[in-house]
């Protein structure tokens, strides 16, 4: 057996990202399952880009990506929500300017 | 001239395999290879599509994309044998349980190979519109390519039973790619009229990229000889039969039903 041959069920999970022809970043969309990077490649295309959704794709394997524990929600996120002065709304912006 | 002939044998190919691989529908070995089939399935479909309309157009009256798919029985069938064969490969059997992913494989790689040269020859074509087709269905075609290619590769130099499986599967389909390189009339019309290819100026490329890629595939290139079929000349196996009788069905059960 040749010592990359992974088994169907030991194919690991990977992450899918994927650019539209507006965006400008790619996109979380899903994940699948592969044999490798370049096969996750390929497979995403098949899987998300079907209907022209994107011009570009990512793939990452899931295992590489490192998230914090749900149970640290508090002490993360909870202590900026009492400060909305960080929000950019308190300026006045000039008519010159136009959209931004 | 009659393009007809010509544009009926690439479209019933494109149509033929479009089905056979349609079956794996909701049976691929794994979620994200039956997508990925499917979407080739379409793909093939589309131009079988685009190359019946053309063919319509030129016989004016009834005829319809519809018709010469649905109606039009076995022996008007022009396609090349090899893509007709069900997946069960060698072994007898018509049961889905003896679909072998190894047979969909190296038949796609097979046919894909060629149909890249081809296409891409056709992009320059005398018909303006067939070589619009053409341009369409090479980038596909290259991605039909890049996916049987990729799975060969996998299969042939994977495990034991993989690679036994994949070189019976080559053993068995290979001397049916003779079938490319015996000329039709309706070739020989088409490439008179600078509308088709000549097959023969192709089979140097196609050898270099199937010999690299079963090389590749630690697989070992069949002889390819004996039987020489004839599904391009209308005498096609008992398989299609099967197909046609699958596909055809319910068109000819409700003519004219849409939804």
């Amino acid at each position: 057996m040749n010592e990359t041959t992974k088994q169907l069920k030991d194919w690991p999970l990977w992450e899918v990202f994927v650019r539209s022809k507006q965006g400008l970043e790619h996109k979380h969309c899903g994940s699948l399952h592969a044999a490798d990077a370049r096969q996750a490649l390929d497979m995403a295309r098949d899987v998300y880009t079907r209907r022209q959704e994107g011009v570009s794709i990512w793939v990452v394997q899931s295992s590489q990506i490192v998230a914090n524990r749900p149970d640290e929600k508090g002490e993360l996120f909870d202590p900026s929500a009492d400060k909305i002065y960080r929000h950019p709304t308190f300026y006045e912006i000039p008519d010159e300017v136009g959209h931004m | 001239m009659d393009r007809t002939p010509y544009l009926l044998h690439l479209a019933d190919n494109a149509l033929i395999l479009g089905q056979r691989n349609a079956e794996w529908c909701g049976h691929g070995p794994v979620l994200e290879e039956d997508i990925a089939l499917a979407n080739m399935s379409l793909d093939l479909i589309g131009q079988a599509r685009l190359l019946y309309q053309e063919v319509a157009k030129d016989r004016g009256g009834d005829c319809t994309e519809d018709t010469l798919a649905y109606f039009r029985d076995t022996a008007a069938f022009r396609n090349y044998t090899l893509l007709e064969l069900p997946h069960s490969g060698p072994v007898v059997g018509y049961g889905q349980a003896q679909r072998d992913y190894g047979v969909t494989i190296v038949r796609s790689f097979l046919y894909s190979a060629l149909m890249v040269l081809v296409w891409d020859a056709l992009q320059g074509s005398n018909d303006k519109t067939l070589a619009a087709i053409a341009e369409k269905s090479l980038k596909e075609t290259r991605y039909h390519l890049r996916h049987a290619r990729d799975w060969l590769l996998r299969l042939g130099d994977g495990t034991d039973e993989s690679h036994r499986r994949t070189q019976e599967a080559l053993d068995y389909l290979f001397p049916f790619t003779q079938e490319f390189w015996a000329q039709s009339p309706a070739e020989s019309e088409a490439v008179k009229a600078g509308i088709g290819v000549d097959l023969s100026t192709l089979r140097e490329d196609w050898d270099d990229l199937v010999s690299a890629a079963i090389a590749e595939a630690t697989l070992v290139r069949p002889s390819g000889q004996g039987y020489l079929s004839q599904g391009k000349f209308g005498q096609h196996s008992e398989h299609l039969d099967y197909v046609l009788a699958e596909m055809q069905s319910l068109a000819r059960a409700h003519p004219g039903a849409t939804w």
